[in-house]
């Protein structure tokens, strides 16, 4: 009967109403509402191993259902957070204690051997963990809940490896996941975070959904950064993606969803002039760019010419186009970040505006030849794709040939790892940009390892850099340690390892209905709570 | 026709085993390194060369397509090599959003195309017939994505009738279904509803000068029944043809309108498994929209028996 009524209205101007009245009933509600974040990160969740990858929505991801040994807060200083520590006085020996109540998400409790297959796995791929790992004689369980690890020499890799906030944290995991190899995704994502994964609804690239861990025992401190009380004040917290950006916008109008991890800047005046919406920069930090130049092959194995690629790009120009309003972005020549402990002026004078005289007496000098520029421009990437622009631009007007070569951001870091000669397929230079949280010691910020063919890509050749860095390694203090990124960063500009075009800040949007989001360079979801009415 | 419909199942295989072998060549000649997305752009050569020991990238090519192809044979499309999923449950995920787009926007499409096709051939140069003309053009001619954000302002965002965004599979409720495919289906039918609009109109203006259509009106039928009867049902072949080729490519993914609506549907998983070369993902996505043409097409074919006689097979 309901499908013959149905059909003669639907032939009249009221078939949605009709399907409407009909149907609803059917999508009866279920029970009470969980408090629930809805969130618009900036990409779709697909890796799920936060040592193996270094993507930040992997890291972020981390931090949700894992937990560190240590965290840093707002002040760069390493606090407890799963363990204590104790140090010997020779500085050789620390001896770590887990706190009372850590539990895994399968209800089975944290133990030494947990954490010690974790830190072998974290130490087996990242960057700090395998400097640290060369001064690691030992690490050995003196019982479930207490560890030591002994130093071959002393050093504070090991405290900065282990509060390390990106990319790759070293999360904690069960010994069981711990033990896949660092060259293998793990499979099963069990953490002792402030929230669970939950495996069923989960949608690679589409949505991630994360309930509160009910066992977590937050520490008692106030929350700053990854340190202090990650204390969680709703059920549930789903990562929703969207690839449009205008998209999420309009959603978050429209009260769909509460969280936009990144505004493009171009879209931030409609957030801006939107009711109930607040706009924030929650990663005051905020991130650098960057260009690389490769060292193997002409005309950049010169250092003149590279001197002169960076005497010509004006960092105002780069940023203007890339960001556009100066309330987001910052001239800085320190190749480890204005704003980090390690942040150093050195070459400000001709690295960040643009001289174009400078750039061709260097030309002149090195007897640039012509030798065409191969520089990689990804698209695919608002944020990556303005800054080859600026420089091609500015590198013709010093009078460099370039060959601006377009591409999709996966081509850019595939070709990345091509040490061929650019006639042969490879590349001269090409622009990225990091997180400053990554890159303000030079163990984090890859740009600094300087190792020939054997560091990251552009294969700068510069010992008395990689002496430095061991130097910095083994520093007892942290004055020691700027005054040896002081040399460093005089080194990286003076024989061209990394270009820097200047820092940014990527603002964050969000429903006025939420508060408590943290400012840190990564971004959390403890401590947010719906406002009081 | 049984017989008909047999051969051309069979003759799908070595179709099928083509494109496989084809889209395996052309993933492996298009730069990219799925290692190197999975590791991140600042892991070292070593590491890179063990996580692609680990995925199986270092064997030779040949070796890699006769793996695949084995695990093809078993009807196993392999898992991502980002997230681990097989691609089967992953495509099993993502078909909902596209397969419900693409029925509701032909759904759309036939029941308001075809008439206003018919009403404008009714009387060529007529106002009926310049006004579904001009609508037409104006569907032909407004790209999806600015009639996507038209509806969203208007009918989300200023009247609130719908959601801005995302997809709720039909077991969470109908209502709640339905509520979220009428925007995109409204902004993706528009260029549907211009081609097979004209295409009615272009078509039974043809049948209409046809000598069995004077003969029906000579025998005093009705002018709606030869529209309708004589004139639509013997225009109906390139009609079924243009829609048939709506339906392929409806179901190959539309990514843009998948894009504005946020429905996380084929069109959108191939632009990813594309961006991240993701090359299991790829090849059975590739290999699904290369058998839904197939079979679009057999349907087609015999479609054009049922509404032409003369047609045999």
């Amino acid at each position: 009967m309901m499908i013959l009524s149905c059909k003669s209205l639907l032939r009249g101007s009221r078939a949605l109403l009709c399907a409407a009245s009909v149907l609803v009933p059917v999508a009866a509600s279920t029970g009470a509402q969980a408090e629930t974040v809805k969130a618009v990160m900036m990409s779709g969740l697909r890796v799920m191993d936060p040592v193996m990858s270094t993507a930040f929505l992997t890291r972020d991801h981390g931090y949700m259902i894992y937990d560190t040994l240590l965290g840093v807060d707002s002040e760069f200083k390493v606090q407890s957070q799963m363990a204590s520590w104790t140090v010997s006085d020779d500085k050789k020996t620390y001896t770590f204690t887990l706190r009372d109540g850590l539990k895994w998400h399968d209800g089975a409790p944290v133990t030494s051997e947990d954490c010690i297959a974790s830190i072998k796995r974290w130490g087996g791929v990242d960057t700090t963990g395998l400097a640290l790992m060369t001064m690691v004689e030992d690490i050995t369980a003196t019982d479930d809940k207490t560890f030591v690890i002994k130093l071959t020499q002393p050093t504070t890799l090991l405290l900065s490896g282990l509060s390390k906030l990106s990319s790759r944290p070293a999360f904690m995991m069960p010994k069981r996941v711990a033990e896949t190899p660092g060259s293998q995704p793990i499979t099963e994502y069990v953490g002792s975070g402030p929230f669970r994964f939950i495996e069923e609804e989960f949608q690679p690239g589409v949505r991630v959904v994360y309930e509160k861990n009910g066992d977590y025992v937050p520490r008692d401190e106030p929350p700053s950064w990854t340190a202090g009380g990650k204390v969680v004040n709703v059920d549930r917290v789903e990562w929703v993606t969207m690839p449009d950006q205008m998209t999420a916008i309009n959603a978050l109008q429209n009260d769909e969803i509460d969280f936009i991890q990144q505004i493009p800047f171009d879209l931030l005046p409609l957030v801006e002039a939107a009711d109930g919406i607040d706009v924030k920069v929650i990663d005051k930090l905020g991130s650098w760019t960057y260009f690389r130049m490769n060292h193997l092959h002409p005309p950049f194995d010169n250092e003149l010419v590279r001197q002169a690629a960076m005497a010509a790009v004006g960092q105002e120009d780069v940023l203007r186009m890339l960001v556009g309003n100066p309330e987001y972005f910052q001239t800085c020549a320190a190749v480890m970040g204005c704003g980090n402990p390690n942040e150093d002026t050195y070459g400000e004078e001709w690295v960040v505006s643009a001289d174009i005289e400078r750039a061709k007496e260097l030309l002149k000098e090195a007897n640039y030849d012509g030798t065409p520029v191969v520089l990689l421009q990804p698209t695919d990437i608002a944020m990556l794709a303005a800054q080859p622009i600026v420089m091609a631009d500015a590198w013709r007007k010093a009078g460099f040939n370039v060959d601006l070569k377009t591409m999709d951001w996966q081509t850019v870091v595939t070709q990345q790892g091509n040490q061929k000669s650019p006639e042969e397929g490879g590349w001269n230079a090409f622009s990225t940009y990091s997180i400053l949280a990554t890159s303000g010691d030079p163990f984090g910020n890859t740009t600094l390892s300087t190792a020939g063919r054997k560091s990251w890509a552009g294969w700068p050749d510069v010992p008395e850099i990689e002496a430095l860095r061991l130097d910095y390694a083994r520093a007892a203090n942290a004055e020691e340690q700027k005054a040896i990124a002081a040399k460093i960063q005089k080194l990286a500009i003076d024989k061209g390892v990394v270009g820097p075009l200047g820092q940014f800040r990527i603002p964050a949007a969000y429903d006025s209905e939420w508060t408590g989001f943290l400012e840190a360079p990564v971004t959390l979801f403890w401590n947010i709570q719906k406002a009081a009415e | 026709m049984f017989s008909y419909v047999i051969k051309r199942a069979v003759a799908t295989l070595p179709v099928m085993a083509m494109v496989a072998v084809v889209v395996f060549a052309m993933l492996r000649l298009t730069p990219g390194d799925p290692a190197a997305i999975l590791a991140g752009d600042d892991a070292s050569g070593a590491q890179l060369e063990a996580i692609r020991r680990s995925m199986g990238l270092d064997q030779p090519i040949m070796v890699q397509l006769y793996v695949w192809m084995k695990q093809l044979a078993q009807g196993d499309l392999g898992v991502s090599l980002l997230s681990g999923t097989p691609v089967l449950e992953m495509i099993g995920g993502r078909i909902g959003p596209t397969l419900s787009l693409a029925v509701l926007t032909i759904l759309l499409t036939i029941v308001v195309a075809i008439p206003m096709g018919v009403v404008a051939a009714r009387n060529p140069g007529g106002l009926l017939d310049r006004t579904v003309m001009t609508f037409s053009v104006l569907g032909f001619s407004i790209p999806t994505f600015v009639i996507g954000y038209l509806l969203i302002y208007a009918m989300a965002l200023k009247l609130g009738w719908f959601p801005v965004q995302g997809y709720s599979s039909v077991d969470k409720g109908l209502w709640p279904f339905f509520q979220r495919l009428v925007l995109p289906t409204l902004a993706l039918s528009g260029i549907y509803i211009a081609l097979v609009a004209r295409m009615t109109r272009s078509s039974v203006i043809d049948v209409m000068g046809e000598d069995f259509i004077r003969t029906a009106r000579a025998k005093g039928a009705k002018e709606t029944s030869v529209l309708l009867r004589h004139a639509l049902r013997n225009a109906a072949v390139p009609i079924v043809t243009v829609i048939g080729i709506g339906v392929a490519s409806l179901i190959t993914g539309v990514v843009v309108t998948e894009s504005v609506f946020n429905l996380p549907g084929l069109g959108r998983l191939v632009v990813e498994a594309v961006l991240a070369r993701d090359y299991p993902v790829i090849q059975g996505l590739i290999l699904l929209f290369s058998f839904t043409y197939v079979l679009i097409n057999l349907a087609v074919d015999i479609l054009y028996t049922v509404f032409d006689p003369r047609i045999r097979y």
